[in-house]
């Protein structure tokens, strides 16, 4: 598995339930919105409470690397920005265009989730750049190509999008909705 | 704050009397729909701890006040948490239960089935949690245990106090629903460690061989444990008539429900072995046999003190699983849209042939969740 970057890190071992989930409901106040928080906690029940209360506080539960005895849940803090904003970029694709594209020349898929999310799931071939990794990083791309650019719904590769129009590349292509109803292959 | 705690031993004895209970499961909803305490007059609300990790208020309304009300989560440490915000809130009814499903899952409850021959006794020792039934047979300063449970000291504290000193431990088959104690005990006590054959090929430590027809004294006196081939659950499967009065009957034949024949993964090859012991053998035996079977499914097989047991004559009038003239109907039976298979039952198997040895905590965790050994 690729490395995970995380914003934040939360030691949980040793501790018994219900603490891991109580002192993660306390950190992951003091996150911002979109950020991915590492815990890391030794007690059995917590993976399949942690996924259970991610969902229901709205928060992404990304997954859970069993490291020995250590299992190290990945969850990212709800983010407004992608529950609120209809993407607005002109040029679009759906997914199933997207299918289309895939496997043609010339063609560069960006996902520009958090790679927590990249590392748990992503269509082959992607390139992981974080949206606030992305202007810094733009000579990793090809402005000649044809660039998909992915996230979970929508909204954060529309973001991306702009910012890569702004910069200069004209054959841009936001992916609506994205990797939450993606049915096709994962790696 | 101290939260007033209710232990297993005190809700055995309420699921037995059939006691009124509020049951205030606050573990997952999918490890709730799974297994829980089951109790006949009992009610449940199940509502995650951390749902409630900002307060109780969503269910404050939800919670009587004129019974005890238990908190049960998977281990104890959530009920405590959750039991003490309702005592904060004014609830002076509220326990939390010590030591959660897993204390749950391990409590046995001895009972006295019968005195027999010359002051000689069988008790069955009922773990609740997950159904499971385990004997022993007391004559004359020795002990004889048939289907011993992991919880090894209960069984070597028992037969301490009743002065007997345990010389055979049986196991009906190779077990895939539990792990079994009986090599342990006898590891400890010096007792013969007896296995059928047939289903011990692949174990992996020294036991007795347990052939049909094989007559085992208990004591001096004329107690006697005798061993009937009986395959059908798994192919060594063996029962034992004791004291020529009580049919020890393993996960062949239950009160309400019949034995699966898929655990080894061999259904289709065993069903007519199963047909031929419930059909053929067992038919042939006395109908005054006490049938004592390895498990039981609901608690309405409880008797009022809290055992399980049911003459063979009625099983044959009431019984399900024995009344299917059709063998393709009854091949259908066992064979097609079985429960699912016990929590992880390959592991408990292999654990069971000496071929793993996971640690006490692993253990525990692997026998979580009901046992699931029967077709009705």
């Amino acid at each position: 598995m690729t490395e995970i970057n995380v914003n934040h890190v939360l030691d949980a071992k040793g501790l018994a339930c219900p603490m891991p989930i109580v002192k993660t409901r306390k950190e992951i106040e003091h996150i911002e919105p979109g950020q991915v928080l590492l815990i890391e906690a030794t007690d059995q029940g917590s993976k399949a409470d942690l996924k259970a209360w991610s969902e229901r506080s709205g928060h992404q539960y990304l997954g859970t690397v069993e490291e020995g005895d250590v299992l190290k849940h990945y969850v990212r803090k709800a983010s407004e920005v992608e529950t609120g904003n209809v993407a607005s970029f002109e040029q679009k694709v759906n997914n199933a265009e997207l299918k289309q594209k895939l496997n043609s020349d010339h063609v560069t898929l960006l996902d520009v989730r958090e790679s927590a999310e990249y590392a748990f799931g992503h269509i082959p071939n992607a390139i992981s750049i974080p949206f606030g990794e992305l202007e810094n990083r733009l000579d990793e791309l090809n402005k000649e190509d044809e660039i998909y650019v992915v996230c979970r719904t929508g909204n954060r590769s529309d973001l991306a999008a702009k910012l890569l129009s702004d910069k200069g590349f004209e054959k841009v292509y936001n992916v609506v909705p994205g990797m939450s109803e993606w049915d096709g292959d994962i790696k | 704050m101290t939260v007033k705690t209710m232990t297993v031993k005190e809700i055995a004895k309420k699921v037995i009397n059939k006691e009124e209970l509020f049951i205030l499961d606050v573990r997952n909803e999918d490890d709730f729909a799974d297994w829980k305490i089951e109790g006949d007059k009992f009610e449940y609300l199940n509502k995650p701890y951390f749902d409630l990790i900002d307060g109780i208020d969503s269910i404050k309304d939800q919670i009587p006040t004129d019974r005890d009300v238990v908190v049960v989560c998977a281990k104890g440490g959530s009920s405590e948490f959750v039991a003490e915000q309702l005592v904060e809130a004014g609830f002076d009814n509220v326990y939390s239960l010590e030591g959660g499903m897993k204390a749950w899952s391990e409590h046995l409850e001895p009972v006295k089935i019968a005195d027999l021959n010359d002051g000689g006794e069988l008790y069955q020792f009922v773990r609740l949690g997950k159904g499971c039934l385990s004997y022993m047979v007391i004559s004359d300063g020795e002990a004889a245990l048939i289907d011993a449970v992991r919880m090894t000291d209960v069984f070597i504290d028992f037969a301490e106090e009743k002065e007997a000193t345990i010389k055979h431990v049986f196991d009906t088959h190779l077990h895939a629903d539990h792990i079994s104690g009986g090599r342990e005990i006898a590891e400890k006590t010096g007792a013969i460690y007896w296995l059928p054959p047939k289903d011990a090929s692949e174990v992996q430590f020294n036991y007795r061989p347990l052939e049909d027809g094989e007559d085992v004294q208990i004591g001096s006196s004329k107690i006697s444990v005798q061993a009937l081939y009986s395959p059908g659950h798994t192919i060594g499967s063996t029962s034992f008539i004791v004291d020529d009065h009580y049919l020890m009957s393993g996960d062949i034949l239950f009160i309400d429900s019949i034995g699966r024949p898929d655990l080894a993964g061999k259904a289709e090859d065993w069903v007519s072995d199963l047909r031929e012991t419930l059909y053929k053998r067992y038919k042939a035996l006395s109908e005054d046999l006490v049938v004592l079977p390895a498990h039981y499914m609901t608690n309405h097989e409880l008797y009022e003190d809290g055992s399980v047991a049911k003459k063979l004559g009625e099983l044959y009038k009431e019984n399900h699983g024995l009344n299917v003239d059709d063998e393709d109907e009854f091949r259908q039976m066992v064979t097609v849209n079985l429960p699912p298979q016990p929590n992880a039952y390959q592991e408990i198997r292999q654990t069971n042939m000496g071929k793993i040895s996971p640690e006490s905590e692993k253990k525990r965790e692997m026998e979580i969740g009901p046992n699931r050994c029967a077709v009705k």
